[in-house]
């Protein structure tokens, strides 16, 4: 028990006396490492990788950046504290990270009250730019809307009519199903919606979902479930007959982290946002790709993709503010131009959100695994709702 | 809905019940026997998840024979964890005081997570389907998987088995006599610990079987343990603790519910829509309150004997030497003191730990000195943490006022949900806590418009005066202090010592005219308030507010923090609250599997200090002072 009592000890007074040192660039990153290990492990990957380059090229303003990581405990108010020891004891000169929207919305909101740039990498939630957009808060990601309005283009090219919805029962799954009936029926006259189920998210009782959607037969589903429920859905729906001569759209489906365990199971013909990573031919994401296989021996998922962005959005902040200084650094975060495995970026001035997009295609199986056919690259910019809208929807600053 | 639906429905809630009957019937036997409330139950579950996913996947694909050989491995092999977990770490702890164990089985929870993790990998893994019973059949029209009907069949026949065993065999009669009587079966010369180890190896087994016949449904993932500890505790609760066949019944009626209201889907009526299908969200917990506020024991449970405890009875309470509180007025001036020397983080740790040491003092008043355990403490916290949220947003309110606002909203939820409450005693009465706690949570996780949804409210903060670190920490150290020492008072005054009486003697404390009931029922109110005052003070520390400050996992906090201080002292809570706040932080930042290694400290203060820290101290240093 000795040894015990002493290493609390010695933790306890590391906590009081731990002093920064400080001859680099100092980045606080935060995640929920924890609770979503499978998107996030490639996403520490991806950042690592990020800043092994940009460190390798000399770093910037002169310096090395060093990434301080820690868990956020995947909720808000562990990842607050978490944030705040970065700012005061690690004295980050930004956050980055979050995966989570309310996580993301937490730290947003004491990015604010700190007065700190906070890069929000994952988080999908529509309002951390909109409704509760603030000053320090920019976001990498496409979100939520976003991705809806690019899986329109195929719900009305489809022809159909009568929609069944299943989303999981919290924010991402409630703002997508919001945005697609009214993106929809602003662009498909007498489309109805006969069905809506919402599943507790990583409860769903797939067979019972299967069955209430059929039972109102809908010719048409949109789906925004991922990961187990997703697997779930589409294991119970293939038994029991519900895909045939359905059009069904996924958003996230075609995404790594949640089609490779679909494997044979994978449903043939969905519509849906993902990452088809083995044949992009662009040289950004060639010379990613070939970095990262190198480095890790694996392939990259959408996760990897986020967080290499995103220290390269942190490294472009800095070399374009010249400086540290946070001011500085939110003046040159709006209209911050650079380069990503998925082309060119923006980040834009009025609402914050970067113009990243996303893969969209239709699924396939191939050698007993998922993939994504007839895709097309869906650039972030031309799925956004009017500025002036936008306006209506962000506060004030 | 037509026939064919509801009949389609009906096999659905059927289906789904099955893997859940088995494992609740492992927790109800365990529980039944060793009073241990099993919190690595579920981890049990998802081992046995994983277990049958790797066997299957790499000998079950070809036949069915090979299939369910597979499947039963797996059941075998988390019945062989079981058996070593009772024998190096369960066993050496039933001498402790009442639900210490479940400290032990939720550091299990967080090293059986990390420990999964490191061996499968994070990606969620899904299985083959069962050989044989790939597709699905005709029924009224509708295709209903094949392995449904085959599940469906299996509950019965498990429920068969285990009647068998235990009524047709001598290890089972000792078992049902363990569940009715377990001193009387230790004073007629049966071995315990043999009879202790042998159920909680086959409730492993139930809960690791339960697990592997999942596998064709659902893909193996980390947080299937969660998922399916709680809907278990449910089940065995609703149908009566140690009753097998109770069990089996709850598992169909809440599977049967759920179907149905999937099914159902939307309503329309008085103008408005009620989805049935987001109700699911809650369901079950609408259910067991329903049947412990109609039927206290559940639905085929029996009251339980009085109890004769194991563990010493808790020693009559002391005033603290003139050295103790000399010490503690010494520490609490250091505190005060604090902010001259550090800006550092270390105040906002401390506001961490002023808030949770208040928090977990209030919940103790209810676990010690009032004997009801309460394992739905965080919907008081967050009451008047939402409580103040809202004020401030809505209303705008200033923080001063929620301050004593927010307590009184938190004291009025516990007002109304007490009433029901003091009705019950022991696991019954923490669950229909928990059950309030989690309708709480689903009124805030789903009135979007209201109390933000499942985002939650930000941007609370505390007016200028308070804004600053160094402030608002006097701020929340000296509330925290006041709320600590009232509450110590409290248990010091008369009213303390008739709360004190009927824990320790319902049948005496009534016989000289006590009204426990109406005490327990104010008790219970009185902690909500102290409860809501450090929810107030949490959520002006973070700037913001989310359903999981009403979450299971934070009541669950607050009964590891009481447990590790201690239960049987007043210092305890706010002991056991600082030592996890800092051991989290510090863990969570130095290492990858961070919880791993929390569960395993958690596991060996739990072998050392079967007390508690300060129990353990006090025992040290009081009978020497003595």
């Amino acid at each position: 028990m000795k040894s015990i009592t002493k290493a609390i000890m010695l933790a306890l007074a590391g906590a009081v006396f731990a002093a920064p040192v400080a001859a680099q660039i100092k980045v606080g990153e935060l995640n929920s490492y924890k609770n979503f290990p499978a998107f996030l492990e490639p996403y520490k990957k991806g950042w690592e990788l990020a800043l092994e380059e940009a460190n390798a090229a000399g770093g910037v303003l002169g310096q090395k950046i060093e990434v301080v990581s820690r868990d956020d405990g995947g909720n808000p108010g562990d990842a607050v504290r978490v944030a705040e020891e970065l700012l005061t004891r690690e004295k980050v000169s930004l956050l980055m990270g979050t995966f989570p929207s309310h996580v993301g919305l937490a730290v947003s909101n004491l990015a604010n009250q700190r007065k700190v740039l906070f890069v929000a990498a994952e988080p999908l939630t529509d309002k951390i730019v909109w409704d509760n957009g603030n000053k320090y808060t920019f976001r990498l990601r496409a979100s939520t809307y976003m991705q809806t309005a690019m899986l329109i283009d195929g719900a009305v090219k489809s022809g159909k009519k009568r929609w069944a919805i299943v989303y999981p029962n919290y924010e991402y799954g409630q703002a997508a199903t919001a945005a697609f009936k009214k993106l929809l029926a602003a662009r498909v006259p007498g489309v109805e919606f006969v069905v809506e189920q919402a599943p507790p998210l990583g409860k769903i009782e797939a067979g019972a979902v299967a069955d209430a959607i059929a039972q109102a037969k809908p010719d048409a589903i949109f789906s925004s479930l991922f990961g187990p429920d997703l697997a779930k859905f589409v294991r119970e729906g293939n038994t029991r007959g519900l895909f045939k001569g359905m059009t069904v759209l996924n958003l996230l489906a075609g995404e790594p982290e949640y089609l490779d365990p679909l494997k044979d199971e994978t449903p043939e013909g969905w519509i849906v946002t993902g990452y088809p990573w083995a044949e992009i031919q662009t040289a950004e994401h060639k010379a990613f790709l070939a970095a990262y296989q190198k480095k890790y021996n694996d392939y990259p998922r959408l996760g990897s993709i986020v967080g290499y962005a995103t220290v390269q959005t942190v490294v472009a902040a800095l070399k374009k503010a010249g400086s540290t200084d946070t001011e500085k650094l939110v003046a040159a975060m709006k209209g911050l131009e650079h380069m990503t495995p998925f082309g060119k970026i923006t980040y834009r001035a009025i609402d914050h959100q970067s113009t990243m997009g996303a893969y969209v295609g239709k699924l396939a199986l191939k050698d007993g695994k998922g993939v994504m056919v007839d895709w097309t690259f869906a650039d972030g910019k031309d799925y956004l709702p009017p500025d002036s809208e936008v306006m209506k929807l962000r506060p004030k600053e | 809905m037509t026939l064919a639906d509801i009949t389609i429905q009906l096999l659905n809630g059927l289906a789904g019940a099955s893997s859940l009957f088995l494992v609740a019937a492992g927790l109800s036997l365990i529980f039944g026997v060793t009073r241990i409330v099993n919190f690595a139950h579920g981890s049990l579950f998802m081992l046995g998840v994983y277990i049958a996913y790797s066997l299957t996947d790499q000998f079950g694909r070809g036949s069915p024979l090979a299939f369910w050989s597979c499947v039963l491995a797996a059941g075998v092999a988390v019945g062989v964890i079981g058996f070593v977990v009772e024998i190096l770490l369960l066993r050496r702890i039933y001498q402790a005081p009442e639900l210490f164990q479940l400290l032990a089985t939720f550091g299990l929870v967080l090293v059986i997570k990390d420990v999964v993790l490191k061996l499968w990998g994070p990606e969620d893994l899904l299985g083959p389907r069962a050989p044989g019973l790939r597709g699905a059949v005709q029924v009224m029209g509708k295709s209903f998987p094949e392995y449904d009907l085959v599940l469906i069949a299996v509950g019965p026949i498990m429920l068969g088995l285990i009647w068998l065993v235990l009524n047709r065999t001598r290890w089972g009669v000792l078992v049902r006599a363990a569940t009715q009587d377990r001193d009387m079966v230790g004073a007629l010369g049966v071995n315990q610990a043999w009879l202790f180890t042998g159920v909680f190896a086959l409730g492993s087994f139930l809960a690791g079987l339960g697990g592997a016949l999942q596998v064709p449904r659902e893909p193996a993932q980390l947080f299937l343990d969660i998922t399916v500890i709680s809907d278990a505790f449910v089940v065995v609760v609703v149908g009566g603790l140690g009753s097998i066949p109770g069990a089996f019944l709850a598992a169909l009626l809440i599977g049967v519910i759920k179907a149905f209201c999937i099914g159902i889907g939307d309503v329309q009526a008085f103008g408005t829509t009620f989805s049935f299908s987001k109700f699911t969200l809650v369901v079950e917990f609408v259910v067991m309150a329903i049947v412990l506020v109609i039927r206290p024991w559940g639905l085929l449970g029996k009251p339980a004997g009085e109890p004769r405890h194991t563990a010493a009875t808790e020693a009559p309470l002391k005033p603290l030497p003139g050295w103790l509180v000399l010490g503690f007025a010494g520490l609490g001036a250091a505190l005060l003191v604090l902010p001259v020397f550090t800006q550092s983080y270390l105040l906002i740790l401390l506001i961490d730990v002023f808030v949770f040491a208040l928090f977990a003092a209030s919940l103790h008043f209810l676990m010690g000195p009032a004997g009801m355990v309460s394992f739905g403490h965080a919907a008081y916290l967050g009451i008047g943490a939402y409580a103040a949220a809202l004020m401030v947003l809505r209303a705008g309110i200033p923080m001063e006022a929620t301050l004593a606002l927010g307590p009184l909203a938190a004291a009025l939820g516990a007002l109304l949900f007490g009433w029901f409450v003091v009705r019950l005693s022991g696991v019954y009465l923490a669950m229909l806590t928990l059950a309030f706690a989690q309708i709480v949570w689903s009124i805030a996780f789903q009135w979007d418009g209201f109390t933000g949804g499942s985002n939650g409210l930000i941007g609370i903060w505390p007016p200028a005066w308070a804004a600053e670190k160094e402030a608002f920490y006097h701020l929340s150290l000296v509330l925290c202090a006041a709320g600590l020492l009232a509450l110590r008072h409290i248990i010091f005054a008369p009213f303390g010592a008739i709360l004190r009486a009927g824990r320790d003697s319902p049948l005496r404390a009534d016989a000289i005219g006590i009204d426990l009931r109406r005490h327990q029922w104010f008790a219970f109110t009185l902690v909500g308030a102290f409860a809501g005052l450090a929810g107030v003070l949490h959520v002006f520390s973070k700037g913001s507010i989310s359903p999981e400050t009403l979450g299971i996992a934070r009541s669950v906090d607050g009964l590891v923090m009481v447990l590790l201080g201690g239960v049987q002292t007043l210092t305890g809570p706010v002991v056991g609250a600082g030592v996890f706040i800092f051991l989290q932080d510090e863990i969570a930042r130095r290492v990858e599997f961070w919880r791993a290694i929390l569960g395993l400290v958690i596991i060996v203060l739990v072998l050392a200090f079967p007390q508690g820290i300060v129990g353990f101290l006090r025992g040290r240093f009081m009978r020497a002072a003595a």
